[in-house]
């Protein structure tokens, strides 16, 4: 520790320098930062997916409907525990731009299926008793302000009402659902299937996709073929898997996240080790004379290599700390805002020690070889630099 | 003090050999004051170099206070300088991010002093040296005279036995010479400092008890003052 004002002395030498290069590298980890959130936002089904849980759908596409009859076949299998079905209902609050997944469903079984969501007693019978009762998630609710008994309708785009035209749906707000499962989607907008059913101007009896629950996760390929095979060479096929490489599926829809996350930090870390090794290379260059007064009053070379290597790594680490500080506090500031895109907006803790560490390595990587450098200046030579 | 038995150094331009000394000898009593002058390239800086520890010589041996520094290991040699010699260059290259007591307390980092011993010895170089009310100041703010005292107040804040000195009032006007060379003969005389001092100037030189002039690598003249 005795080499700490030295350390500072030298990053106070060029305080422009010093400020860039620290910025460029906190820039870095801000995107770090930022992109380590949208992976993990985009990938928030697939890791809060429970292993016991299988998704069922048409083998031809998502929206594609299914038969609601499979509830029953498919329970009827072995190794199935419980099915619940879901529908895309793909209606608009007030503006096109308030996007939020609706979805009929039928309460008490859907809260079997999903214990993440959490109502109240109160909140469970009211719905059960509403025909129109809708239950919403609570980041949805501040949202749009919405509070229980609250009249939300939604204009359709696909299930128009029968008699009713393009007419919206009014529901009734009966309850507002938390979840202690960090990531869980709480902008879902859910209300009662019969009420869907008997109202919808077409399509009855039909629904979006099954979740099912099995018994034994570890032989979950296994029953997702037996589903498939149950309707092999009906009208309406399936394609089953588990709930995780459901959502992995759906988030890839627009690329291989995690390529695309690693590829555009391979760039940005390549071009700050140039620049960060750059910089430390040339202040090295500079402080030729420097390095040969130390030497020279008795530090040694290894000491010097620890001095140059503690300056890089100074720096560094605390610009990559200040760097996901500020992707933090970006996602604090954003969350309430994308929480409908991206539910699970937040640095892990993981990302946050891989960013530290990183941040650390770079430090490393840019100062090995300037301190090497001046680990070999001989001081007589260097002196001459004076 | 300080014995130099035969040293040779040459030293290699691209494919040509240059040698800088050639069997060259000297001896220096504790306390002396001596000036080593010479044309440029006739190996004075490459003496000093070795008797300061900071060079090998390719051949002969280098003697100071008893310890024969061509043998040391380049560990042993660092630590050896940190506490046997001071250094005085031709400018104070002093850390311009760090006020006057903390360049003067660099070589201090070394030591296992505690924080409070370091200021008192840092106090009491800079008093030497005659800026007691200036240490909080950064070299910027120091002219040059200041700034080489500041250089001076670090070469002897370890209280080494032996300073050596390249041209340090090579950069200094005709004033500021005389007060630098006025702090070194009062080192020498009383605080019973060795000095080695390299210079190009004859009023310098004038100050040591002794001079010696080299050419092309050997001793030319040894003149008592």
């Amino acid at each position: 520790m005795s080499s700490l004002p030295l350390i500072g002395a030298a990053l106070r030498r060029k305080k422009t320098r010093t400020f860039l290069t620290f910025s460029s590298v906190l820039f870095a980890f801000l995107i770090f930062g930022v992109l380590a959130m949208l992976r993990v936002a985009l990938a928030a089904g697939v890791d809060i997916a429970n292993e016991d849980r299988l998704v069922v759908r048409h083998r031809v596409s998502l929206f594609q409907l299914l038969p609601e009859s499979y509830e029953a076949d498919i329970e009827s299998l072995d190794g199935v525990v419980d099915a619940v079905h879901m529908t895309w209902f793909g209606g608009i609050y007030q503006e096109p731009s308030n996007f939020f997944m609706q979805s009929p469903v039928r309460p008490a079984e859907y809260l079997d299926m999903y214990p993440e969501v959490q109502l109240t007693e109160e909140e469970k019978v009211r719905w059960i008793e509403t025909r129109n009762g809708a239950v919403t998630g609570r980041a949805n609710a501040e949202r749009y302000g919405w509070e229980v008994g609250d009249r939300i309708p939604i204009r359709p785009t696909i299930w128009t009402r029968q008699g009713r035209g393009d007419a919206a749906w009014e529901f009734e707000l009966v309850g507002i659902y938390d979840s202690e499962v960090e990531g869980f989607d709480q902008t879902q907008f859910l209300f009662r299937y019969d009420f869907f059913d008997e109202a919808r101007s077409f399509g009855r009896g039909t629904v979006g996709w099954y979740m099912v629950r099995i018994a034994d996760p570890d032989r979950a390929a296994e029953t997702a073929e037996a589903i498939d095979a149950l309707f092999r060479n009906s009208e309406a096929e399936t394609k089953s898997e588990p709930e995780g490489a459901f959502a992995a599926g759906f988030a890839n829809q627009i690329g291989n996240i995690g390529l695309i996350v690693t590829s555009i930090l391979g760039a940005v870390f390549f071009t700050v080790l140039l620049v960060a090794g750059n910089t430390m290379a040339q202040s090295v260059r500079e402080r030729v004379g420097e390095i040969g007064l130390l030497k020279a009053v008795g530090f040694t070379s290894n000491r010097v290599m620890r001095l140059i290597l503690l300056e890089s790594v100074a720096l560094s680490t605390t610009a990559g700390l200040f760097g996901l500080l500020l992707a933090s506090g970006i996602a604090a500031a954003l969350r309430p805002t994308l929480a409908t895109y991206f539910p699970g907006l937040f640095l892990r803790p993981q990302d946050i020690l891989l960013g530290i560490a990183l941040a650390f390595l770079t430090g490393l990587v840019t100062g090995v070889f300037p301190a090497r450098r001046a680990m070999r200046l001989r001081p007589a030579f260097a002196l001459r630099r004076l | 003090m300080v014995e130099v038995r035969e040293v040779t150094r040459v030293f290699r331009q691209g494919k040509r050999t240059v040698p800088v000394l050639r069997g060259l000898s000297l001896s220096m009593e504790r306390g002396e004051f001596l000036a080593l002058m010479g044309p440029s390239g006739s190996g004075k800086s490459t003496l000093l170099n070795l008797v300061a520890g900071l060079d090998r010589p390719g051949e002969g041996a280098v003697v100071v206070g008893g310890a024969a520094i061509h043998r040391l290991s380049e560990r042993r040699l660092a630590a050896w300088r940190s506490r046997q010699v001071g250094f005085v260059f031709q400018f104070a290259n002093l850390l311009g991010a760090l006020n006057a007591r903390k360049n003067v307390a660099v070589p201090l980092l070394l030591t296992s002093l505690s924080r409070k011993e370091r200021r008192r010895r840092v106090e009491i170089a800079l008093d030497i040296v005659g800026l007691s009310d200036r240490g909080g100041h950064y070299p910027r703010e120091l002219s040059g005279g200041e700034q080489q005292r500041v250089g001076i107040a670090r070469a002897i804040v370890a209280d080494p036995a032996l300073l050596v000195c390249d041209e340090p009032t090579g950069d200094l006007d005709r004033a500021t010479t005389g007060e630098i060379l006025d702090l070194l003969s009062a080192l020498n005389r009383e605080h019973d400092k060795t000095i080695l001092m390299v210079t190009h100037d004859p009023l310098a030189a004038a100050r040591a008890s002794r001079t010696l002039h080299l050419e092309d690598g050997r001793l030319a003249a040894d003149t008592a003052a």
